[in-house]
């Protein structure tokens, strides 16, 4: 064997700085290894393995963050580009992984269906999502997305007993099949343009970040190009669930299990925004002439829809899937924006987050809340939660008050840092559609905490005595925590706010 | 030594620590208890900064100014605390009205009272917090913290029609909290000081003002928005039905304190930073104040056969007052204004306070339904009088000085107006009377006769008499001796009352 290419790997150790994302697919790997190997009477164990191990992980990647030797590093030719900000987005896509499988062990508990793989898809999937947002180039993302895409197939129809689930799968996989088709075509688009030797600034490397920026800096008008990068925005937007590529949302919303639900609302949505912050910054600026106008309308768009669907929802799933496509539009605000102020990308990032935390929140209640019929989760069974649990009502309506931006909770100081920077970049009609959009939240989320706490049991006897699951005391205790990170970040964004001005 | 420290951050965190403990699950027994702590400290506080206002120096005329990074230093946001003549009186106003609301409610034994601390502390601390700020992300901050509490008291502890009340009122003020907000981050962005410290603020757009037809739109945006929080004429709908359908405690503080947010911002933000805006608009404030809330909803009021809507209506009706001070633009015109916003405060207070009292005696709030309650009651019968007169503005109450003052101011301004306005002052004084008429003389209505056989009704008991006494002695000290506050009113004027600016020199 020729050792010299050994070494030489070894001297660049490139894979080094793709440790996260290694030691998470070897996490992975070593779940299935483990469910060979342990008798069938303690599986339990695994899923145990799985929450401890990313617990760990994420203390690393917390540290790594702190000790703040972080600089931009390209890797394999500048398929993947380190920095500081890829760094976040693996805390992001690790913290909801971690939470997923938690919330998992309670669904999954309620199920016969095999337990193990879900924690093995969910944490590969998490490592492709930290990929794809580290991608600087265009096959790279695209092999990033396919498999967060594959492997979310794989979730959404995870509980394949349950028709709605099936439905769920089906759609997912029609759409997801159609969205990866609409973004290579936009790619190939782009790469055929650019390597057009009859233009300026032709590259032969046209699925790069930076060349293909070049070339359409200097070419900021071809009309491939345009359609190239429309198809483009079009693909990942099926990712965020933004108009009008949400239209898959409710149901598969619905159908999927709710960990799944949960992953799909959060880390999917954020993997998406990661992809086009990154696209938006080095390759599509030149044609912000189209790009931003379409945005708009996409913002625009999605806020009203989502909030005026959301309006009418009974069952929390497709109104949180609603509700988080109106979210998606708070952010896409804030992407615009970044065109021409620096500080929205920093307003993403904390909204990013600022959802994150309040969104699990809430899916960590719906988890307890449901039956074994997992699709079946209405406005209705919370009635009386706040008399049966005090505990899960209050970290239900810290969640919800989060999302509805109420302060002095996290999600409020999200918004404000977006509307602060659009106001700055001089979006005053997409404001006043944002702000009529979050009064028109404000009264669904309401609804919602009307039912947990205002609404007595006794005056509907309708409704049959709902047995919830009680929380197990590690559980408790990370949604407390997470819940009091709302909570004191409403109050005190300490070192976060130096985000704000990167 | 002593003077050096600061006196908001206990008057605003006490209540929020003793309220994140509640909801953390403190027993029944110690949340009651830690209860009276938590109103206590922000009275104290208050007390402090009343008594030692003027002995201590001033930092661009802001007395106990004391910051806190939160870690927005880039954005030009931070926990910035002091008061100046104008927010010192309303503080002190928010921690009177909170210590004696929190008393009513301890001492009232609501269903799952612990809860309903808990929120009533959350909101002390939030009101605390809006006239402590300096910065203006914080007052709105504060605003929004407090605000929140009252929808779910509503909900929760409310009379008849909750449900509805709660779900307007929620969406009402959202949308004015929302566009005020909008307002705000308008002046931030376009101030270019990019910072929402007011003093920063002051000083950059005193020497380079906005151009006028900016000023014109953003003082539009922010009217439209504080006039709902403050329930100007006709965005004025949320505020009876709310106030009708609130526990007293929740209505006393909202009606007592926080609606007056939108005022305080009108004088201690906009008016200072966007003085030609708000001349622009005071004409058409100035008529909606007087034909809308003062004389429409005064009529509204004598019609009202229900006690609590009464208040209720009466409250948006004396707002129109407040809002005709404003427009008058004139030094003395705000000064009156800060004077009626405490006095209007307290006895507005007083007034939901006794008006639960009284519904606990009568079961009921409807007017046919009562009569004949002072031989019964002479003690509460003597306080709602108290309170009428108060709100009627007789002197000898705090209320007379605020109405004088904004009468003459007007005068100035426009004296058809003043005439106008002045059957206003008739107006309340034919629905107080009467409302007291109705419940406390004449003979006993066949209802509250046979309420009355069942459960019979008595005198005012000392839980209900003491938060009463703590407002109405207030209201008096002030009618009698208002140099108390107006000494620090006056000297905060001149500063922030930008050279006339009106149609009169």
């Amino acid at each position: 064997m020729d050792t010299s290419a050994l070494q030489h790997l070894a001297n660049q150790n490139v894979w080094g700085s793709l440790w996260p994302e290694l030691s998470l697919g070897t996490l992975a790997l070593l779940l299935l290894v483990l469910e060979i190997i342990l008798p069938k009477k303690s599986h339990d164990v695994i899923s145990k393995v799985a929450i401890f191990g990313q617990f760990i992980l994420l203390g690393l990647l917390v540290f790594g963050i702190c000790s703040d030797t972080l600089s931009k590093t390209e890797i394999f030719n500048g398929l993947i580009t380190l920095t500081k900000t890829t760094h976040l987005f693996r805390i992001f896509f690790l913290l909801a992984s971690l939470l997923v499988s938690m919330i998992a062990r309670v669904t999954l508990a309620k199920q016969t269906m095999p337990k193990v793989e879900f924690y093995h898809i969910v944490m590969v999937v998490a490592a492709a999502m930290m990929l794809l947002v580290e991608s600087t180039h265009l096959m790279m993302g695209f092999v990033a997305l396919e498999t967060v895409t594959i492997g979310l197939y794989v979730l959404v129809s995870y509980c394949r007993e349950s028709a709605l689930t099936l439905e769920a799968g089906l759609k997912y996989l029609i759409m997801g099949a159609l969205s990866s088709s609409l973004l290579l075509f936009g790619i190939v688009l782009l790469y055929g343009i650019s390597g057009n030797p009859s233009l300026v600034g032709h590259t032969a490397d046209g699925m790069h970040f930076q060349a293909l920026g070049a070339f359409l800096q200097l070419n900021p008008h071809n009309f491939i190009a345009s359609v190239g990068v429309i198809l483009v925005i079009a693909g990942i937007a099926f990712k965020m669930g933004v108009f009008p590529f949400q239209i898959w949302v409710p149901d598969v919303y619905q159908g999927a299990p709710t960990p799944t639900t949960a992953f799909l609302a959060v880390a999917s949505k954020a993997a998406g925004f990661g992809f086009l912050l990154g696209l938006f910054k080095l390759v599509l600026l030149p044609y912000s002439w189209l790009v931003i106008p379409v945005l708009s309308f996409m913002a625009g768009a999605t806020i009203l829809f989502g909030n005026f669907a959301a309006l009418t929802q009974t069952n929390v799933k497709r109104l949180i899937g609603l509700s988080g496509v109106s979210h998606a539009g708070f952010l896409l605000l804030g992407v615009i924006a970044s065109a021409t102020i620096p500080m929205a990308i920093g307003a993403v990032y904390f909204y990013l987050f600022s959802y994150l935390l309040a969104s699990f929140l809430v899916f960590f209640v719906m988890a307890h809340v449901a039956q074994a019929d997992d699709a079946n989760q209405e406005l209705t069974h919370f009635i009386g939660l706040s008399r049966d649990n005090p505990f899960l009502s209050a970290i239900l309506a810290i969640g919800l008050g989060s999302l509805a931006g109420i302060p002095p909770l996290a999600g409020f100081m999200g918004k404000f840092f977006v509307f602060l920077s659009a106001y700055q970049a001089k979006m005053y009609s997409l404001l006043f559609v944002a702000i009529l959009g979050v009064v028109i939240s404000i009264y669904y989320y309401f609804s919602w905490i009307k039912a947990a706490f205002f609404e007595s049991v006794e005056l509907d006897p309708a409704t049959p005595k709902r047995e919830r699951t009680e929380v197990c005391m590690g559980n408790r205790i990370i949604f407390t925590v997470i819940a009091l990170a709302t909570l004191i970040l409403g109050f005190y964004q300490g070192s976060l706010g130096q985000w704000l001005s990167w | 030594m002593f003077l050096t420290l600061d006196p908001f951050l206990p008057a605003i965190a006490v209540p929020l620590v003793i309220a994140l403990l509640i909801g953390l699950g403190l027993p029944k027994r110690w949340s009651v208890r830690l209860s009276y702590v938590g109103f206590l400290a922000p009275l104290l506080s208050a007390l402090h900064v009343w008594w030692y206002y003027s002995s201590v120096p001033q930092n661009a005329g802001f007395a106990f100014y004391h910051t806190y990074s939160t870690g927005l230093d880039s954005l030009g946001i931070g926990l910035k605390f002091g008061v100046n003549g104008i927010s010192m009186p309303l503080y002190v106003l928010a921690a009177l009205v909170g210590f004696s609301a929190g008393l009513y409610a301890i001492r009232s034994g609501a269903e799952r009272l612990k809860w309903y601390l808990m929120l009533l502390l959350v909101m002390q601390a939030g009101l605390m917090g809006i006239f402590a700020s300096i910065d203006v992300f914080y007052i709105y901050f504060f605003h929004e913290l407090a605000l929140i509490p009252t929808f779910i008291m509503i909900g929760v502890w409310g009379g008849r029609d909750r449900n509805y009340a709660a779900m307007k009122m929620t969406i009402y003020l959202t949308v004015g909290a929302m566009l005020s907000l909008f307002g705000l981050i308008a002046i931030y962005v376009k101030s270019g000081v990019h910072s929402f410290d007011l003093i920063t603020l002051k000083a950059t757009l005193a020497q380079y003002p906005l151009e006028v037809i900016k000023q014109e739109h953003f003082v539009g945006i922010l009217l439209l928005g504080l006039g709902i929080l403050v329930s100007l004429w006709p965005l004025h709908t949320w505020a009876p039905l709310g106030y009708g359908a609130a526990p007293s405690s929740a209505s006393m503080l909202h009606a007592g304190v926080l609606k007056k947010f939108g005022l305080y911002m009108l004088i201690q933000v906009v008016l200072p930073l966007l003085p030609n805006g708000l001349a622009h608009w005071s004409h058409l404030l100035a008529l909606l104040a007087l034909f809308g809330n003062v004389i429409v909803i005064g009529l509204v009021t004598i019609a009202q056969r229900d006690l609590k809507q009464m208040v209720g209506y009466s409250s948006v009706m004396h707002m129109g007052y407040a809002f005709l001070g404003i427009a008058a633009n004139s030094a003395l015109g705000t000064g009156g204004v800060v004077m009626l916003m405490v006095a209007h405060g307290l006895s507005v207070a007083l007034l939901f306070l006794l008006t639960t009292s009284i519904h606990q005696r009568t079961e009921t709030f409807s007017f046919n339904d009562m009569g004949g309650l002072a031989r019964k009651a002479p003690v509460l019968a003597a306080l709602f009088m108290a309170a009428t007169f108060a709100s009627i503005g007789l002197p000898g109450f705090a209320n007379f000085w605020g109405e004088l003052s904004i009468f003459v101011a007007l005068w100035h301004y426009s004296a058809w107006m003043t005439s106008v306005a002045i059957l206003g002052v008739i107006i309340s004084a034919i629905y107080g009377l009467r409302s007291a008429a109705y419940v406390f003389f004449g003979e006993p209505s066949s209802t509250f006769a046979l309420v009355d056989s069942k459960r019979p009704a008595s005198d005012i008991t000392w839980s209900e008499r003491i938060p009463a006494l703590i407002l109405l002695v207030a209201l008096l000290f002030v009618g009698f001796y208002p140099a108390s506050l107006t000494t620090a009113i006056n000297a905060s004027l001149p500063a922030s009352t930008v050279t006339q600016v009106g149609t009169h020199p």
